[in-house]
C-alpha cells in the first residue's frame, strides 16, 4: 500500500490497515490463552495482549487493540495456522530400580513410537531420562542421562535412524509423582520419548 | 628422534585446531514442511528446505509469493511462516536438562504463526520476537505476527 492510500485509509478510520505490524493472540492447543508483551527497545512494557483473538496494531509510536471473533481470524490466517506442525507426542517407559533396564511392559511401546515417527515428515526424537529422588542431584543427573542414552542405543538397535535421536537427562527435576527427597518411587524412574 | 618429535607436535597442533574448524553447529530445530518458493539462508548460502532439514542459530527462513515453511524447535516451539516472509532465527540457546534458555526471532517481513515452547515457560521474555515496530515478550502462547507493508 502506498503512503497516499495509507493516509486515506487512516482518515476513513481503518487504523489497523496501515498502522504498522499486527499481532493476533490465540488460544493454545489446550484452549488456554497466554500473554504477549509489547516492549520498547529498552525493554519497557508498552502494552499487554492477553485475551483470545485480541488483535494489536503496533507502530513505533502507538499500540491499539481490538478483539476479533474466531471466524474472522480463521478466514484471514487459516492457511498460516494450518501450516503449524502438530504438538509433539510423548511416550513413557519405566525402569527397574537403580538400573537402565526397562521393565517388560515398557518394551511393547516400541511399535507405537515407530508409527508416530512415520506419521511425521521430518520427525525428531528426544529421549529424556528422569529419576526418583533417591540419591544426590548430580548422581541423578548422570543416571538419567545414562538411561536416556541406553534407550537411544536400544532404539537405534531396533532400527531407528540415529540422526533423528537426541538423549537428555533431567535428573530429579521433573517428578511425575510428587514426593519428598530420598523417596523411591517407580513412577518417577522413567524415560520420556518425545516425537516432534 | 627430531622428526618424530616434529610429527608429534604437528599432530598435537592439528588435534587442537581441527575441532575448531569442523565444529558442528548445534541443531536448534528442523524443517517440517515447505511449499512453493522457500529457502534457508545460511552464511551467504541458500539451502532448499525439506522435511528433516536441521536448522541452526542465525538461519534465515525466506519465502516468495507462493511460499510457506514450517519448523519445530528442540524446546518444542513451532513456527509456520507465510508467503513473502523473511524470518531470522537470531538467537537460540537452550539447556535441555534445566529447560532454560533464550530464543530471539526477527520477523523482518511477512507473517509468522508461533506456538511457544519450554524456553518461553522458563522465564518471562526469555522468548522474544522482534518486529520492525516493537519487540514482543512471549509469555507462553499461540499467536500470529504480520509485518506491515
Amino acid at each position: 500500500m502506498n503512503r497516499l492510500a495509507c493516509v486515506v485509509v487512516v482518515l476513513a478510520g481503518f487504523m489497523t490497515a496501515c498502522a504498522g505490524d499486527t499481532i493476533v493472540l490465540l488460544p493454545d492447543d489446550e484452549g488456554k490463552t497466554g500473554t504477549v508483551a509489547v516492549l520498547s527497545d529498552d525493554g519497557q512494557e508498552r502494552a499487554l495482549i492477553s485475551d483470545a483473538y485480541e488483535t494489536a496494531s503496533v507502530s513505533s509510536s502507538s499500540v491499539s487493540t481490538k478483539t476479533q471473533n474466531a471466524d474472522a481470524v480463521e478466514s484471514e490466517f487459516g492457511e498460516l495456522l494450518e501450516g503449524l506442525p502438530p504438538p509433539p507426542e510423548s511416550f513413557l517407559l519405566y525402569f527397574v530400580e537403580g538400573t537402565s533396564t526397562l521393565i517388560d511392559s515398557s518394551k511393547s511401546v516400541l511399535p507405537s513410537i515407530f508409527a508416530e515417527i512415520e506419521r511425521r515428515p521430518g520427525a525428531q526424537v528426544q529421549v529424556t531420562g528422569h529419576t526418583d529422588t533417591v540419591g544426590k542431584q548430580a548422581d541423578n543427573d548422570a543416571l538419567s542421562k545414562q538411561r536416556a542414552k541406553a534407550i537411544r542405543d536400544w532404539l537405534i538397535d531396533k532400527g531407528m535412524d540415529a540422526t533423528l535421536i537426541s538423549a537428555v537427562g533431567r535428573g530429579e527435576r521433573e517428578l511425575l509423582v510428587e514426593t519428598g527427597d530420598e523417596t523411591a518411587e517407580p513412577a518417577n524412574r522413567r524415560v520420556q520419548i518425545i516425537v516432534r | 628422534m627430531r622428526l618424530i618429535r616434529t610429527i608429534t607436535v604437528l599432530f598435537s597442533v592439528l588435534a587442537i585446531l581441527l575441532p575448531l574448524g569442523t565444529a558442528q553447529a548445534e541443531e536448534i530445530g528442523r524443517i517440517k514442511g515447505a511449499v512453493g518458493d522457500a529457502s534457508i539462508e545460511r552464511e551467504g548460502e541458500s539451502i532448499k528446505p525439506k522435511p528433516g532439514q536441521v536448522l541452526q542459530q542465525s538461519d534465515v527462513l525466506q519465502t516468495g509469493a507462493n511460499g510457506r515453511v514450517a519448523a519445530t524447535f528442540v524446546d518444542n516451539s513451532r513456527f509456520s511462516a507465510g508467503p513473502n516472509s523473511r524470518v531470522e532465527l537470531s538467537k537460540f540457546a537452550y539447556d535441555p536438562t534445566t529447560e532454560e534458555g533464550e530464543f530471539v526471532t526477527s520477523v523482518e517481513k511477512g507473517s509468522l504463526a508461533i506456538i511457544s515452547g519450554k524456553i518461553a515457560k522458563s522465564e518471562p521474555d526469555a522468548m522474544k520476537v522482534k518486529l520492525p515496530s516493537a519487540i514482543l515478550g512471549v509469555r507462553g502462547t499461540r499467536f500470529i505476527v504480520e509485518v506491515g507493508q
